[in-house]
């Protein structure tokens, strides 16, 4: 069909700064929440909270609740829920930690410590993830099971299949590369980390002008270039500010020694390294790079948001929203696995109770970071904002010296509290 | 160009031809043995009260609902439409009664639900898509602006007009429209009826839902009108008044039986 007339582009009124700079308000009040949390915490712990070393624990305890909860965007926006994502993290965390201790070692005759053991945990691991994934998945989906149902169910197996794989033991220690992933145990040190910041920044900064330049192709509006260059001064400021504090957080002088010991060197007098960016920090980066490129750009993320915002609509345009649904769930496995990797690492073992009650901090993260339950609308950043909350609020109150039963109950008066004035926000704008 | 009557009368192989069909939910016959068919250029009006029966014979044919016995045939093949995938594959678009949008999203990213421009690199070409649904917009509803914001925040007849494009843009043979003026003004409902007239012009078949006697008179070629869930019969719409469409709507009786 031909068509003719085209509809002119109108230059939309703009009101004040935040609409100049096309931010997210909803994101700015997260963050403002964020600051203000920390600075307070940081004045009652007389200036302990805002350290390196507490921001670089802070942040390698977050990683791995804030993976799951960028795949639980997808499950909440489709309208399901996942109730057995700490189970299931227990059952890969106990997969790959049998792979690594027996299977490996003996049944392979490899040794401990082999090199190719932490690829083999690590790929058994995800693909149990996955498939026990793809498994809820098509009980949700083609036999139409309530998720909720499904994964309450499945917080029982999985949790109890965990138990009865390791008898329960604590199995450890893990391989020594695997447990590169876990944080302290691997890091990039001072100068790489720098690289790596530059390269994001140079990237983040041309991702920005990229998207200004398709705007201005199809001549849609753009927003004014004083404003683009705030927005990149605040991204890469954000950025290598980030590395610069990861940095700042000297490797204990004894670690130091053994790490230099380990290798048969002599540490030099007076020598000392930052620990730089954690490896399993930038997982998550890339998970959560990976995730809002899935959300924004792809088919599949558009059918996610389409079937969460009408599923009859979506089926009606042709969408498989059965087998969308096995996908969704699918990614939530692989995340849970991906986050046992960093988990277990974290601990240097496999321990029977590990991810217990991260079903609730992952929902609640992506709850807190503006996932709504009626589906169609979340994003990856407010889930990983949302778990780095929750955490920062644990963390802050433990150091403050807060009982440990008030530390919960403050975390769920906040979960309830995020939520309402979130549907306060919401009537205001006129938002669904 | 023949005419859609002079193809009929040659006995042309119908591009669209549903057979016998039945549809019931639980106990209730919805649809009862109802056979219809449409020509290249053709526009059928499909009438009946509340509850006839005619969503859900569309719904069957733009692959929404299975029916229980019949046969589509499509240009005299018989096919199988099991899924909304099928029909579009068929070339046939919907305009549904309800809609059918994605509250979430904006007027483009539905426009192109299931059928996305992408990139290169396989990613959905958000700036190509606003700028194809400005285009068609500009053609069905000049008035239309915004295009950035979801479609809640649409009115019901703006709403309207993101389906009434979705079904158009994609190069329909057959296409299903269920009250399509339902949320429209005067205005708007008369370049519905525009266009009606320029697509039926192209060749392309258009099944009309409608309730208003006198719309149908003025766009269709004929008219089948359906009653609890059967057909009561499909006439010629110049060999009828709208009296006659309405004594067959509202008493189930084709024009000429005595009335009981
Ligand atoms: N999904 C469904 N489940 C059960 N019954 C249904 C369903 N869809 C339709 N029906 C029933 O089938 C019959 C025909 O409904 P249909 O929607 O086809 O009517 P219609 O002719 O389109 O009416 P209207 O003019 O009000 O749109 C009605 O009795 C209706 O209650
Ligand atoms: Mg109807």
């Amino acid at each position: 069909m031909t068509v003719t007339t085209s509809q002119p582009v109108t230059p939309q009124n703009k009101r004040n700064i935040f609409q100049q700079l096309e931010l997210d308000v909803r994101l700015l009040g997260m963050i403002g929440a964020f600051i203000i949390l920390c600075i307070g915490f940081n004045l009652v712990t007389d200036g302990r909270f805002l350290t390196p070393r507490n921001i670089f624990n802070l942040t390698i305890q977050t990683v791995s609740v804030a993976i799951m909860a960028s795949g639980m965007v997808f499950v909440i926006v489709t309208r399901h829920i996942d109730l057995s994502v700490g189970a299931l993290l227990a059952t890969c965390s106990a997969v790959m930690a049998m792979t690594q201790t027996e299977f490996v070692p003996h049944v392979l005759g490899l040794g401990l410590n082999h090199p190719i053991t932490w690829i083999v945990a690590v790929g058994v691991g995800l693909v149990t993830g996955t498939l026990i994934g793809a498994f809820h998945g098509w009980m949700i989906g083609y036999l139409t099971i309530p998720a909720f149902i499904v994964t309450l169910g499945g917080f029982l197996v999985w949790r109890n299949v965990a138990w009865y794989l390791t008898d329960g033991q604590t199995i450890g220690p893990l391989d020594s590369t695997f447990m590169m992933f876990g944080g302290t145990n691997g890091t990039l040190g001072t100068s790489l980390s720098w690289s790596l910041g530059l390269v994001a920044t140079v990237a983040a900064l041309l991702v920005l002008w990229n998207a200004r330049r398709a705007k201005l192709a199809h001549d849609f509006p753009v927003k004014p270039l004083w404003a683009e260059v705030i927005m990149g001064l605040v991204v890469s400021g954000a950025i290598l500010g980030f590395v610069a504090v990861l940095n700042a957080y000297d490797i204990p002088t004894r670690r130091l020694q053994r790490m230099f010991e380990a290798k048969g060197d002599v540490m030099p007098e007076g020598l000392t390294m930052g620990y730089g960016l954690p490896i399993s920090v930038l997982i998550l980066i890339a998970v959560a790079i990976v995730m809002t490129v899935v959300a924004r750009r792809t088919r599949l993320g558009r059918y996610i948001f389409a079937t969460g915002g009408n599923p009859d609509a979506a089926e009606l345009s042709g969408i498989n929203t059965r087998l969308l649904t096995v996908k969704v769930f699918s990614i939530m496995g692989f995340l849970c696995a991906l986050s046992a990797v960093v988990a277990s690492a974290r601990l240097a073992n496999h321990s029977n109770d590990i991810g217990t009650l991260d079903e609730l901090r992952v929902i609640a993260a992506a709850v807190i970071g503006g996932t709504a339950l009626s589906g169609g609308f979340g994003t990856i950043y407010g889930a990983i904002l949302g778990a780095l909350i929750m955490q920062s609020l644990q963390s802050g109150m433990a150091m403050v010296g807060v009982d440990a039963p008030f530390q919960n109950i403050v975390v769920g008066a906040v979960l309830v509290a995020a939520v309402f004035i979130d549907i306060v926000y919401r009537k205001r704008v006129g938002a669904k | 160009m023949t005419t859609p009557k002079e193809l009929r009368a040659q006995g042309a192989t119908p591009m669209v031809a549903m057979d016998d069909i039945s549809v019931s939910f639980g106990g209730i016959k919805a649809v009862d043995q109802v056979s219809v068919d449409l020509h290249p250029g053709e526009v059928v009006g499909l009438l009946g009260h509340n509850g006839a029966g005619k969503s859900t014979l569309i719904k069957v044919l733009s692959g929404a609902y299975q029916m229980d016995s019949g046969e589509i045939r499509i240009n005299g093949d018989k096919v199988e439409i099991t899924n909304p995938r099928d029909a579009r594959s068929h070339n046939i678009e919907t305009i549904y009664q309800t809609l059918a949008l994605a509250d979430n999203l904006d007027a483009a990213s539905n426009l192109f639900l299931g059928r996305e421009i992408v990139t290169s690199t396989g990613l959905v070409n958000d700036a190509a898509m606003e700028a194809e649904c400005r285009k068609i917009m500009g053609r069905l509803n000049p008035n239309f602006r915004k295009f950035n914001e979801p479609v809640s925040a649409l009115s019901g007849g703006q709403r309207q007009s993101v389906a009434i494009a979705r079904a158009v843009y994609f190069n329909a043979r057959i296409l299903i429209m269920d009250e399509p003026t339902a949320a429209l003004g005067p205005h708007e409902t008369q370049m519905v009826a525009e266009l009606i007239q320029q697509l039926k012009a192209q060749g392309i078949g258009i099944f009309l839902i409608d309730h208003d006697v006198h719309a149908v008179m003025e766009l269709c070629d004929r008219a089948s009108v359906m009653k609890n869930g059967q057909l009561v019969g499909t006439v010629d719409i110049e060999d009828v008044t709208d009296d006659d469409l309405l004594s067959m709507i509202i008493l189930g009786k084709k024009p000429g039986e005595a009335a009981a």
